[in-house]
């Protein structure tokens, strides 16, 4: 399989697959170590200074000042908690939800049929659309934002789970398991779950990847995160109408935004690589 | 074949009911009174009962709903609470950069992405198939509007090749309208050939690995009568699948780059509705995005019977 040009590849991980995950990991420690000591040590650098509006990175301030004379460095760093939590929450809750519907839909033929549907009607409606109506109607804050990212985001989930579960409700130990006379949560938890378990982990971490963007993409759009709070996208929001002159208030959050989507992406990359099955499989 | 484009026509209509139900919904999902939620926090009493009677809140749900349904299957989205104008002008208004910006990025993204990826998966396991693996995961990694600020730093504001924001419309003529477009629609090219050069590179991997790949060596075929022949027949089905599912990304991603190069279009529409509180424009331009989805997957279904004849059987 490997003599000519074309064969199929190698695809045994890769030295340098294993050098990027290294990277991500350093990276999301770097920004869990913002999040968690940024706001404490820092504060939230909502202090206005008039005498200091729109400077560039200098030792007094290193990432510059904003239009308002807010110490971006300060709000970059702070900014870091925002986009955790609700990358993480919204990783979690739609994990559960999204888990628990497409197990359901997997599983129980009657199910399938109208949650599928459901799930179709929701992801026909462009993700960032239905989040930012979501956020409009129900009221800004940290809650509403991450329920709106999540919604969107859990048909998608649940479909997926949904094709897994249907393959493995299909293989030989479920249908002795059935013939043995288990129950049927005896039978979900016991065997379906743990078989299903690394699809679930590589979709949420694009899930929390997407959420993170998400987030940011609402504060940028003026519907997110409220003002106080920094947060990655709200300070590039804030530096929208100065762009021309002070750069540096998109660029610094800008790079630290693209970092972490990144650095989740590519864990996550490595998780699937690690965990399908059809890859290890293949490989010689 | 008959049966099959039938049923698949079938199948739209619960998709297009709760895609309807959804967006009637959203209104009344919230906390507190509709009709105080489109007024805004200064409204006198008068002018929120004013609202109520004009959307005609104040009627029973059901009733709402199906004067609603009716009104939308007349292809009326009622009159903006803001402006006064009727939505279904408005959203024809803004159609245009919209539409263009779509199809420009989409054109980028498929002439770029898809000869990459089938490249990248031929030629597995090189250092142009890693370089190009990396590449495509920061294309969707790095937000749209980072990209477009950073283009526009460099190409607009540096190299002055390009207009820094702004529309011109084609009744000014295609080409200048293509130049303003040309920052917002490689911005978006980013996240959307990314996502396409991904996904064809691992369709073309799998096709690679079939024993069909294989019997075509083993008769001694050349390289490029397998790459063109054996390969490439058979990654057509799920690349244009993958082309019609992440156009929804696409429109998200059309929203943001709109709000960054301030392009008068749907998504500008939207992000200022919502901001507004207008609601008859929210809910008409998101159940027209969703009918544009709606319709390009039903169109790559379709296709499917093009590329695949086990379909039409």
């Amino acid at each position: 399989m490997s003599a000519t040009s074309v064969a199929a590849p190698s695809l045994r991980r890769p030295e340098w697959l294993n050098l990027s995950a290294s990277l991500s990991l350093s990276f999301l420690f770097i920004i869990f170590v913002m999040a968690i000591l940024g706001p404490m040590f820092l504060g939230n650098g909502n202090e206005l200074n008039s005498t200091m509006r729109l400077k560039p990175p200098s030792a007094e301030a290193w990432f510059g000042t904003d239009n308002l004379g807010r110490d971006v460095f300060v709000r970059t760093v702070s900014g870091a908690r925002n986009s955790v939590v609700v990358g993480l929450c919204t990783a979690v809750l739609v994990l559960l939800i999204g888990g628990l519907l497409g197990v359901i839909a997997g599983y129980f033929r009657w199910a399938d049929m109208v949650l599928m549907r459901f799930a179709d009607g929701l992801m026909a409606i462009p993700g960032i659309l239905l989040a930012i109506a979501l956020v409009s109607i129900l009221g800004g804050g940290l809650v509403t934002v991450i329920i709106a990212i999540s919604v969107p985001e859990i048909p998608r989930t649940a479909r997926l789970l949904r094709s897994v579960v249907l393959t493995i409700r299909e293989l030989p130990f479920v249908m002795a398991s059935v013939s043995l006379g288990s129950s049927t949560p005896k039978i979900i938890v016991q065997h379906i779950l743990p078989n299903a378990v690394g699809a679930l982990m590589v979709q949420t971490t694009y899930v929390c990847a997407a959420a993170v963007l998400s987030e940011a993409a609402l504060s940028f759009l003026g519907v997110g995160t409220p003002p106080d709070v920094p947060s990655w996208g709200n300070v590039i929001a804030s530096g929208k109408d100065y762009f021309r002159l002070a750069p540096w208030i998109i660029a610094f959050p800008g790079i630290m935004l693209s970092i972490l989507v990144l650095s989740i992406n590519i864990l996550g990359d490595q998780l699937r690589d690690q965990l399908d099955p059809r890859l290890t499989k293949r490989r010689p | 074949m008959q049966s099959f484009i039938i049923k698949r026509l079938l199948s739209v209509i619960p998709v297009v009911f709760i895609v309807l139900t959804t967006v009637f919904l959203l209104l009344h999902i919230g906390p507190g009174d509709p009709a105080a939620l489109i007024a805004g926090e200064n409204a006198s009493r008068t002018q929120i009962e004013e609202i109520r009677q004009r959307l005609m809140l104040d009627r029973p749900l059901l009733e709402q709903f199906l004067i609603y349904l009716r009104n939308v299957t007349s292809l009326n989205f009622g009159e903006s609470v803001y402006s006064g104008f009727p939505v279904g002008m408005l959203i024809l208004q803004r159609v245009e950069p919209t539409a263009l910006l779509a199809l420009y990025t989409m054109t980028i993204s498929v002439l770029i992405s898809i000869p990459m990826g089938v490249w990248a998966a031929w030629r597995a396991g090189t250092t142009l198939d890693r370089t190009l693996v990396i590449a495509s995961v920061i294309g969707f990694s790095v937000p749209v509007f980072v990209i477009g600020y950073a283009l526009v730093d460099l190409f607009a504001l540096r190299l002055r090749w390009f207009p820094v924001q702004g529309y011109k419309p084609l009744s000014g003529g295609f080409l200048a309208s293509v130049t303003s477009l040309t920052l917002p629609a490689v911005t978006l090219a980013f996240l959307f050939s990314a996502l396409l050069a991904r996904i064809t590179r691992a369709t073309m991997l799998e096709v690679l690995s079939e024993d069909y790949i294989r019997t075509a060596r083993a008769k001694g075929a050349r390289n490029g009568r397998v790459l063109i022949v054996h390969a490439l027949k058979n990654i057509g089905v799920p690349v244009v699948t993958v082309i019609g599912t992440s156009f929804a990304a696409l429109l998200g991603g059309v929203v943001i780059t709109e709000s960054v190069f301030n392009i008068p279009g749907m998504g500008r529409l939207t992000v200022d509705a919502i901001l507004n509180r207008d609601y008859p424009v929210v809910q008409g331009v998101l159940i027209t995005f969703s009918f544009v989805l709606i319709g390009i997957n039903l169109l790559v279904d379709l296709s499917y019977a093009l590329f695949d004849p086990r379909v039409r059987q």
